[in-house]
């Protein structure tokens, strides 16, 4: 009803997430992946997946479940390979991989959410990610001419969103949620702590509701640490 | 015997002016953090979207939802902000990170830099090297002088694929300091136990040793 964008749970958010969908997956690492819907999808069973997303999980957690099952036909990452999986499928072939620059990956994000359909950046120029692009030079300057994404579903993973889908990250989590948060057609976002409108506080909101198609609260976070470093 | 990898650290570390935003990189250059000068305020930058980067966490104070670029459990210090990844690289972009630390598997005479694949292994990708290279001011090396298999890391030009071009200022081995200047590699600093003949016959890209070349400083 109305702006309510609140779905049951993670299952009732990707429900119409078919077979050869395009979906961005919020996350650096493991640190802010939107655990339950990865789940949801394992469940689901859905296959043919193009996921964007900066890394590939590992072999038990993140993608890299979804790697298990065999349902990503292509990643389209900036740093990947930290599962063995990820590794066998990539060189059988079964698995398509486009690595793109970090800052060109989130960019490319940002400027969906900001209407700008392609943008110039200097990363990549003379190397093989100039392939095949157009090239401007400005002011004696080259740049590489880069496209905003058009994917269908974004999913991420916020700590507080309230029932108009306003969301508010913690620490480094907020990555590449924040920016593919703004580039979803259909933007899933899981949270926390979900709370009705009112209880955010209007200043703190990282990402406007405007953005976000669906909310919900998950459950039992694992949030898996990858290289816990403490001092000695 | 050259430096070893702190040694090249602690070198780096003085190449740090007051007021400096750093980004550093994974290996040697995380090591720059631990020889940061008395006397000098700087902001460490994490590309995941930290300004104000700490030290590592006491162990049971680590939060998953805190990391670096490298993905380790890290804290914050007082004064520092959170951005998304975005922003991040809006900063990079623009020029905003007065020194940027990487480290390398080749550097060419003219300051071409190749350091994330090579043809035949496994790729893992460029993470945010290339957006590193292709905008920051100041970028310095941090390598070992030469390979596993004993072949020069400075080079007449780059052999594996290209990560940024013409945008290395100085590159910082086990062997000494090298700017790249027009003319090539210029040698400004040698390390104490190592002969300019040494640095010489290791270093396959055009080099010159400056007239004042010195023995590097390093505890």
């Amino acid at each position: 009803m109305g702006l309510n964008k609140c779905v049951k749970n993670a299952e009732e958010a990707i429900h119409d997430i078919q077979d050869g969908a395009t979906i961005m997956l919020g996350g650096f690492g493991l640190c802010g992946i939107p655990e339950n819907s990865i789940t949801a999808l394992v469940a689901k069973g859905v296959k043919n997946l193009t996921c964007i997303s900066n890394n590939a999980g590992v072999d038990d957690f993140g993608i890299g479940l979804m790697l298990q099952t065999k349902q990503v036909k292509k990643m389209i990452s900036s740093y990947v390979g930290e599962n063995a999986e990820f590794e066998r499928q990539l060189l059988s072939g079964e698995l398509e991989v486009e690595l793109i620059p970090q800052g060109t990956l989130a960019t490319r994000c940002l400027m969906a959410g900001y209407g700008i359909p392609f943008f110039p950046t200097p990363a990549g120029v003379g190397t093989e990610v100039a392939d095949g692009k157009d090239t401007v030079v400005r002011n004696g300057k080259t740049y590489l001419i880069e496209d905003a994404f058009d994917a269908e579903f974004a999913i991420v993973k916020a700590w507080k969103g309230d029932t108009y889908g306003n969301l508010i990250f913690k620490d480094t989590a907020r990555n590449f949620n924040a920016p593919m948060a703004m580039a979803g057609k259909t933007t899933i976002a899981e949270v926390e702590h979900l709370v009705n409108i009112g209880e955010l506080n209007p200043n703190e909101i990282h990402v406007p509701g405007i953005y976000v198609h669906r909310i919900f609260e998950g459950s039992n976070y694992e949030k898996r640490i990858e290289q816990l470093t403490v001092r000695n | 015997m050259g430096l070893n990898k702190n040694q090249i650290a602690q070198r780096i570390a003085k190449e740090l002016q007051d007021g400096f935003y750093v980004n550093l990189g994974i290996g040697i250059p995380t090591l720059v953090a631990n020889y940061i000068p008395h006397g000098i305020e700087v902001v460490l930058q994490s590309e995941n979207g930290l300004l104000g980067m700490g030290p590592f966490p006491i162990a049971g104070h680590e939060d998953a939802d805190l990391i670096n670029a490298g993905k380790q459990t890290i804290t914050t210090l007082p004064g520092s902000a959170f951005f998304d990844s975005a922003m991040s690289f809006g900063m990079i972009r623009a020029g905003k990170v007065h020194l940027t630390v990487l480290g390398a598997m080749e550097v060419a005479e003219n300051g071409d830099i190749a350091n994330w694949k090579v043809p035949g292994k496994m790729v893992k990708g460029m993470g945010g090297a290339m957006d590193l290279v292709a905008s920051a001011k100041n970028i310095i090396v941090a390598m070992q002088h030469t390979d596993k298999a004993g072949n020069s890391k400075l080079l007449p030009a780059c052999h594996l694929p290209i990560t940024g071009l013409h945008c290395v200022k100085k590159v910082v081995t086990d062997l000494g300091v090298f700017e790249i200047t027009k003319d090539g590699f210029l040698c400004t600093e040698h390390a104490p136990d190592v002969t300019i003949e040494e640095i010489k016959a290791k270093t396959a890209g055009k080099l010159t040793i400056a007239a004042d070349c010195k023995i590097m400083e390093v505890a």
